[in-house]
């Protein structure tokens, strides 16, 4: 039996379907049995950030309404052994699926895979509803500003009302506003969310190029964030990663990609 | 007697007033009423027929009780006791609790807390999160969201926290926004209490000047 793992965040563009792709791909990286599973239904984005936008046959909804099996929504990543994701549908509404239909997916899925990685649409309406639904846990992306912040705190709440343990992930840090003062740090973000720090990533060009070009940030091991998401990915394994060194000089960064080996 | 004293007794033309504190137990009442008759007072003893009238503050007591004092008073022949009163403020009838309600946990955006009576809250309170309370509010814990005590439109009441950041701070109808001079910046626990019509901010340690109430061992 896997574990489901919801990404969500509550504001819309912290980095929630960035997160999730990498995240997947960096469990399968690692060697998992990994299904993603895009519940925006409506604003599907999770197979356009990795590539897949072409392969879809069908979808969550298709599921739920009984024209097709689960397994045959699913789509293979060839890139990796063992990567598969459900899509969502992009012409229904997220009304038009329940949190029960939703749940009993997953559960199905957490039996053949080792992680389900659900990825939560922007909001705490319906369609947060049917996300977090099957989660066993969650990760809440935030990023250091008061109203990413503010809404992280609100999900939190609502996830601990559902008895669903969230870790964060500060995402798109710049060090250099931190320093200055001009972000919060990450250490006022912890205070005040008071849950247990899951990673932090920092800001990447990078991202967006890989985002564009459906090739998931952490297939390039030259860029910070997939690093970043690397060690995200181990923590989850539970293995004890050191958080990242920000500073951007060089010395740091290659200190830290000796620690980890591929450097 | 080295405490302070619960009993005042004031002649006045058609008599004397007992004022009877509103604060301390009604036991220590009793007990200081009858050692102030019987040992420091004697003078008052003996003499002609006395009125009494008996102001017991905002205490609200029920007739049981006011017949124990007026037994307390009555058992030194010349004390008739005329009338026991408790003052109009407190006949809205709040009655005054035994102590603080305590609440573990954080209170996180979104989430409301509502409580009749005294609160304290060992944990945050996140932006976004509400505290209101009928009566005073104690956060062991930083206060970033909004605090509002006396809800019910009591103004006797603080509100008081470990750290002290509130996005607004409402004290019965009274809606304050932290000004810049009200962060002391050190971790010093503090209170917001109303004084004339306006919210003040002071150190914990200043509570008791507000109160009044001493520890008694």
């Amino acid at each position: 039996m896997g574990e489901a793992i919801v990404v969500t965040s509550g504001k819309g563009g912290v980095g929630k379907t960035t997160t999730s792709a990498n995240l997947g791909t960096a469990l399968a990286l690692l060697g998992k049995k990994v299904c993603m599973v895009d519940t925006d239904i409506g604003l599907r984005n999770l197979d356009v950030v990795m590539g897949l936008e072409n392969r879809i046959i069908y979808d969550l909804i298709d599921v739920a309404e009984g024209r097709c099996r689960l397994n045959q929504a699913l789509i293979k990543d060839k890139r990796f052994d063992e990567l598969y994701m459900l899509p969502a549908a992009q012409t229904k509404d997220k009304q038009d699926v329940s949190p029960e239909q939703v749940k009993d997916m997953i559960l199905e899925l957490k039996k053949d895979f080792d992680y389900v990685v659900i990825d939560c649409p922007a909001g705490i309406e319906h369609g947060f509803r049917n996300a977090i639904a099957g989660a066993d846990r969650a990760i809440v992306v935030t990023t250091p500003e008061n109203a990413a912040v503010r809404d992280a705190d609100r999900v939190i709440g609502l996830l601990e009302k559902e008895q669903i343990a969230s870790k964060i992930i500060i995402n798109r840090i710049r060090q250099n506003m931190v320093k200055s003062g001009e972000m919060l740090d990450i250490d006022e973000i912890c205070q005040v969310l008071a849950v247990d720090l899951l990673g932090i990533v920092p800001d990447d060009e990078k991202v967006i190029k890989a985002a564009n070009s459906g090739e998931p940030t952490v297939m390039d091991p030259s860029s910070r964030a997939a690093i970043a998401y690397r060690n995200i990915a181990r923590r989850i394994l539970g293995d004890m990663v050191p958080l990242m060194l920000l500073d951007e000089k060089a010395g740091a960064f290659k200190r830290f990609r000796k620690f980890l080996g591929i450097g | 007697m080295t405490e302070k004293q619960h009993i005042m007794i004031k002649g006045v033309k058609e008599g004397l007033v007992f004022l009877l504190d509103d604060k301390c137990e009604f036991a220590v009442l009793l007990d200081e009423l009858q050692y102030k008759l019987e040992k420091t007072h004697q003078q008052l003893l003996t003499g002609p027929l006395v009125h009494v009238h008996v102001k017991l503050g905002t205490r609200q007591l029920d007739e049981d009780d006011k017949e124990r004092i007026k037994s307390v008073i009555r058992s030194q022949g010349n004390l008739m006791v005329q009338s026991i009163d408790s003052s109009a403020a407190a006949q809205d009838g709040i009655a005054t609790p035994a102590g603080p309600h305590v609440i573990t946990g954080m209170v996180r955006s979104g989430q409301t807390i509502e409580h009749d009576g005294d609160l304290l809250l060992a944990g945050d309170v996140n932006p976004g999160g509400t505290i209101l309370c009928s009566g005073d509010i104690y956060v062991m814990g930083a206060l970033r969201g909004v605090a509002h005590a006396g809800v019910n439109g009591r103004t006797d009441v603080i509100i008081a926290a470990s750290l002290m950041r509130p996005t607004q701070l409402r004290i019965a109808d009274i809606i304050s926004r932290p000004p810049e001079e009200w962060m002391s910046g050190d971790a010093a626990m503090e209170f917001a209490y109303l004084y004339e019509g306006s919210m003040q901010i002071d150190k914990m340690t200043q509570l008791f000047r507000l109160r009044n109430n001493p520890i008694k061992v």
